[in-house]
């Protein structure tokens, strides 16, 4: 295999020498986190480029850098042989580079035609509305013929799969600047088959007049048959960079992915086998997806690319204790713990005390009457608990630091006394410090018969687990017990083969 | 010279400033008023705010809702309040209950008629009370005639007695306003508001019961209103067609102004008093000068657009 590794690496250096895009020793630092660090990419032109990795390997913020839309912190950013210090989105429109994001662009309130015309400001006079039309058109024409979209239909009365379609054809229309560069974010995943085979084949043409192509996918398939150079990333680096040749295979791609962790993944107590509990949770399986199913005291993992439908479990199992849902049972009261902390869990304007009991208010009452003093004695109670840095419980959330403001969260839910708890990957951005403690409390509360469903970003987390699902595209496409948890099995099941 | 406790303890009672403002435009008229009519003032302009912070208290718990929650139906609901109160009323020993009563029901009916569009049919707040705001109007023009009943002497009596030189009507609403007070600080009703206006996806996902508060809350504003109506008709003989008029702006006016935060999540009771008497006091002052009636609403925007602009630079 080292071999193979050498051969490899060595063709990279070989590769052409007229590269559109150059970064040379690119960090990115949000704050305490290092985004990306010290990365090199050649983007070739006429050829396709693919970064894999599994989440927070960076891959999205080297995205971004390319379209401008986050300045890198250090390094140089060459396109087309210039520096560019100062590359805005603007900038790099004019430059020729064209995005497709996974979170699609569009205005839903507008028509295609005049979507279009957001991308080209140049679309002026009274005939423009025409030209509009007939761009649009002609790029739908030509990436998926026989495709039934109207080009004055609002986009959001469109299917997701249809839109994804007008974000790509509207990618390749040009009026002024030639595209030089198309950077395609999981594209293929809202299309469906035939439409996701028009797309490929036609990145192969557009490849043959010098447009390159800079391609995320989880798809390994679609990465195999038409990439040519493959760069795989890993905790914000990369990693390796392969030429497509026919020694490349699946197998070579995933273990790249998980090749170099070595350090000892952070937990706390070892997992105890309670497989044979109570069960909690009962999702029955359909439509591709494997039945799922939680029981008393277990710790759930939720793993898999970042927004491949985990969050929408939870979000079911959360509805599901309040309405009847007939593919899924919960026994018990749910409690959920936001990882986006600042748009669903906080209420900035109060102290930590009223965030932490607004969850468990039955308890603190008397008579329906709040008890200010019980309040505060469940709120001290917690407080300590996971030891939370606030000077005082009637002290404003709004001015602890992010961690302690996740303890708080991670409180409230555990203050209403749950059957089961809800993780919407909580730990992100959060301290080490903090997480250790907190990985320790979610073990003694799962000792004492609390389900934890766990949805995290990070591998290592898993570990906490006594057993984990993979989702891909909204369904659960795999179960892992513990004994065969490994970070290459996580990473295989998260992309796609075939 | 103010240290830095007595700043952090302001800007998060905004309400201090209304109270600061109305004792300011008080002290400013006391050279106009000769010596008795100080107290005579001061009665006067309670028994008015009095009616704004009826209005207020309802409104100020809608706005609390955030999310583009308000109630701008509030005049239009004054009006019918007002005509089916009397109506309904009479001369008999009952009077004043069944007059009670048919307030009640026009408030919690009209509260309904505001919030099924506003949760069902998920249209904005604005457009839906002001629109219904209009059909209450004009259901108060069609039940009425032009022509208003009598209030019932009990009711009467009560609108403009005094004990010990406090209107009756200011007892019964500071009472009131405490236990608005009270409900928004301790129990979970109160608290889901309050939640709600600062965050209405974490409030959802906490688990409190969104859809019936919001409901609620509008049946309370707009019971607030009606029986503004009611009271307010009583006090003057009879209701008119435009006697809610006024109080689209100052139901508002008093919620801001008394430090409530006008995206939801924070509100002052105590806020609403001193705005409202800021208010009433501003336009006294400017009757007692004697300028005309476009002067006065003139300044009265002014005050409002004075005070939200510093609250806003604080913010």
């Amino acid at each position: 295999m080292s071999l193979l590794n050498h051969t490899i690496s060595q063709q990279a250096l070989d590769a052409p020498a007229e590269a559109f895009v150059e970064l040379a020793g690119v960090g990115k630092q949000f704050g305490a986190v290092r985004a990306l660090s010290d990365v090199d990419l050649r983007i070739t032109a006429g050829r396709m480029t693919s970064v894999l990795g599994h989440n927070g390997a960076g891959k999205s913020t080297l995205i971004r850098i390319i379209a401008g839309l986050v300045k890198p912190s250090a390094g140089r950013v060459r396109i087309a042989g210039d520096a560019e210090d100062k590359l805005s989105p603007r900038h790099a429109l004019s430059l020729g580079i064209r995005c497709v994001f996974q979170e699609l662009s569009l205005c839903d309130s507008l028509t295609v035609y005049e979507n279009t015309r957001v991308l080209h400001p140049n679309l002026t006079g009274r005939r423009w509305r025409n030209r509009s039309r007939a761009l649009i058109q002609q790029s739908l024409d030509t990436i998926f013929p026989g495709h039934d979209i109207d080009v004055n239909e609002l986009v959001g009365r469109l299917s997701i799969g249809r839109r994804q379609m007008i974000e790509i054809a509207r990618a390749f229309t040009v009026t002024d600047v030639p595209v030089r560069l198309v950077i395609l974010d999981e594209p293929t995943s809202a299309l469906d088959a035939k439409a996701a085979n028009q797309l490929m084949q036609f990145t192969r043409r557009v490849r043959q007049e010098g447009c390159s192509c800079l391609f995320v996918s989880h798809r390994l398939r679609e990465i195999l048959d038409y990439t040519d150079d493959i760069v795989v990333m890993r905790d914000g680096r990369v990693t390796d960079t392969i030429v497509m040749g026919p020694n490349v295979s699946a197998s070579i791609l995933v273990e790249k992915m998980g090749a170099v962790h070595d350090e000892a993944p952070l937990q706390a107590g070892s997992p105890t086998r309670k497989a044979d509990g109570r069960s909690v949770v009962d999702i029955t399986g359909s439509n591709g997806s494997i039945p799922f199913r939680a029981t008393k005291g277990e710790i759930v993992g939720l793993s898999g690319l970042a927004g491949q439908g985990q969050r929408e479990l939870l979000l079911q199992v959360l509805s599901a204790t309040q309405r009847l849902d007939s593919h899924c049972k919960v026994t018990g009261k749910a409690a959920y713990v936001a990882g986006d902390r600042q748009s669903e869990g906080l209420f900035p304007l109060w102290t930590v005390a009223e965030n932490l009991s607004i969850g468990s208010l039955s308890k603190v009452c008397r008579l329906g009457v709040i008890s200010l003093r019980r309040e505060r004695t469940l709120a001290e109670r917690w407080r300590a608990a996971l030891s939370i840095r606030a000077p005082r419980v009637a002290y404003p959330i709004r001015l602890l630091s992010g961690g302690n403001q996740q303890k708080v969260l991670v409180a409230r839910a555990f203050a209403s006394e749950p059957d089961v708890v809800l993780f919407d990957d909580p730990m992100r951005g959060v301290d080490v410090n903090t997480k250790t403690e907190l990985y320790g409390q979610v073990r003694r509360l799962a000792d004492s018969g609390c389900t934890f469903l766990w949805y995290t970003t990070e591998i290592a987390e898993l570990w906490n687990c006594d057993r984990v699902y993979i989702l891909r595209n909204g369904r659960i496409t795999e179960e892992i017990p513990r004994h065969a948890l490994s970070e290459e099995r996580v990473i295989s099941a998260s992309f796609e083969r075939t | 010279m103010t240290s830095p406790n007595v700043r952090q303890w302001v800007s998060s009672n905004a309400w201090v400033w209304s109270y600061a403002g109305a004792f300011l435009v008080f002290v400013a008229m006391l050279p106009f008023t000769s010596g008795h009519g100080v107290i005579q003032t001061t009665q006067v302009a309670l028994q008015f705010s009095t009616f704004y912070v009826m209005v207020g208290l309802g409104q100020m718990l809608v706005i609390a809702l955030g999310n583009g929650n308000i109630d701008l139906s509030i005049p239009g609901v004054i009006t019918l309040g007002g005509f089916v109160g009397l109506g309904a009323g009479g001369d008999g020993p009952w009077g004043a209950a069944t007059a009670a009563g048919a307030t009640l029901l026009v408030g919690i009916s009209a509260g309904l008629v505001n919030a099924i569009p506003v949760r069902i049919l998920r249209i904005p707040p604005m457009i839906a009370t002001l629109s219904s705001g209009f059909v209450f109007q004009s259901v108060a023009i069609a039940y009425s005639r032009g022509a208003s009943a009598a209030p019932p002497a009990l009711l009467a009596d009560v609108t403009t007695h005094r004990s010990a030189g406090v209107p009756d009507l200011t007892i019964i609403f500071v009472f009131l306003s405490v236990v608005v007070a009270f409900t928004l600080r301790c129990t979970k009703f109160g608290r889901t508001i309050l939640a709600l206006g600062q965050n209405a996806r974490a409030a959802g996902l906490t688990g409190l019961r969104v859809g019936p508060t919001i409901t609620f809350v509008y049946i309370i504003s707009s019971t607030f209103a009606a029986f503004t109506g009611l009271l307010l008709a009583a006090s003057v003989g009879g209701a008119s067609l435009d006697m809610g008029q006024d109080y689209l702006l100052f139901s508002i006016a008093v919620v801001v102004l008394g430090g409530a935060a006008i995206s939801g999540g924070r509100a002052s009771t105590a806020g609403v008093w001193g705005a409202g008497l800021l208010l009433v006091l501003s336009v006294t002052l400017l009757n007692v000068i004697g300028v005309s009636v476009g002067v006065r609403f003139l300044v009265t925007g002014l005050i409002i657009v004075l005070v939200l602009g510093l609250a806003n630079r604080r913010a």
